[in-house]
């Protein structure tokens, strides 16, 4: 499929999701496992990437209230990838640094989200704003061998 | 959906059917917290085979659920953690804590039966 995509079609999926309860977050990352495996990640990748999306997700909910995500597929130079866009207009984060530390947190978290999560992807960028909001871009890409 | 919770002679089993959100997790945990006073069980099973994501929220819940049920006296064994659903725990640094795992239904059993032979922490 990854290679239709390559030659045919380079905008294979673009899709834009509230995130609005904790409901939409199984649904959103069971999608963006769906739309990893079409691209043709393979089992475990899936995995990861469900787990960061989740991570991501869940921090809108839990620090910002609501939000949404885009899901989309990129394609740069001969490089296949899955990337997602969450957003939201909550509270921003105060010390980004230390909010990206592991063990961080100012709610009853583990603190494990945000580093994790950068952790996992290939591409990881938080921009935020005090009183503006929090927006993370993250890619993963195809290992060249799986197409 | 909630999830069952079957009773297998001394010990209570919850069955994982479906991905569950937070609130059925939550309802999990409460249920079961009830359940284990009512029925004085000697352990409790959790079996999260069909999980394809263990995120750190549910990690935590799971985490509260024993340490629960450790005080009401009775041990938990998660059962059916999926091999790359466990390595992407691993990779997001979530760990388990004292919880106890298995790999299926039958060695978590086990486990709670024997646990002196098994349970070396
Ligand atoms: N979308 C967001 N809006 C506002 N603050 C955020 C957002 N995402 C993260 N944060 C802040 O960054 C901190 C670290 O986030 P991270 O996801 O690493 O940990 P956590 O959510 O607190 O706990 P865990 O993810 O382990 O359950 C949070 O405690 C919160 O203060
Ligand atoms: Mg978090």
């Amino acid at each position: 499929m990854s290679k239709e995509i390559l030659e045919n079609n380079l905008d294979s999926f673009n899709e834009r999701l509230p995130i609005l309860n904790d409901r939409d977050i199984v649904n959103i990352r069971s999608k963006g496992r769906k739309f990893a495996s079409d691209l043709g990640f393979r089992n475990q990748d899936q995995t990861l990437i469900a787990t960061a999306l989740s991570e991501i997700c869940r921090n809108v909910i839990e620090h910002a209230g609501k939000g949404e995500v885009i899901i989309k597929s990129v394609i740069i130079g001969k490089k296949i990838g899955i990337s997602f866009i969450v957003k939201d207009n909550g509270p921003g984060i105060k010390n980004l640094d230390r909010a990206l530390q592991f063990g961080y947190t100012t709610g009853r978290g583990m603190g494990v989200g945000l580093s994790g999560t950068k952790r996992i992807m290939d591409e990881f960028e938080l921009e935020t704003k005090q009183g503006v909001g929090t927006t993370v871009t993250m890619t993963k890409w195809l290992n060249e061998f799986e197409y | 959906m909630r999830v069952p919770i079957l009773k297998q002679g001394s010990y209570l089993i919850a069955s994982v059917q479906s991905s569950l959100s937070d609130e059925e997790l939550i309802q999990l945990s409460d249920d079961l917290i009830d359940k284990v006073s009512d029925v004085r069980s000697k352990g409790v099973i959790i079996d999260v085979t069909v999980l394809d994501v263990m995120d750190s929220f549910a990690t935590r819940v799971l985490r509260d659920i024993a340490q629960m049920i450790k005080l009401k006296g009775a041990p938990t064994v998660v059962v059916g953690i999926q091999p790359e659903v466990a390595l992407a725990m691993v990779s997001l640094g979530l760990t388990l804590g004292s919880l106890k795992t298995a790999l299926d239904l039958e060695e978590g059993l086990s486990l709670l039966k024997n646990p002196l032979s098994e349970d070396n922490d």
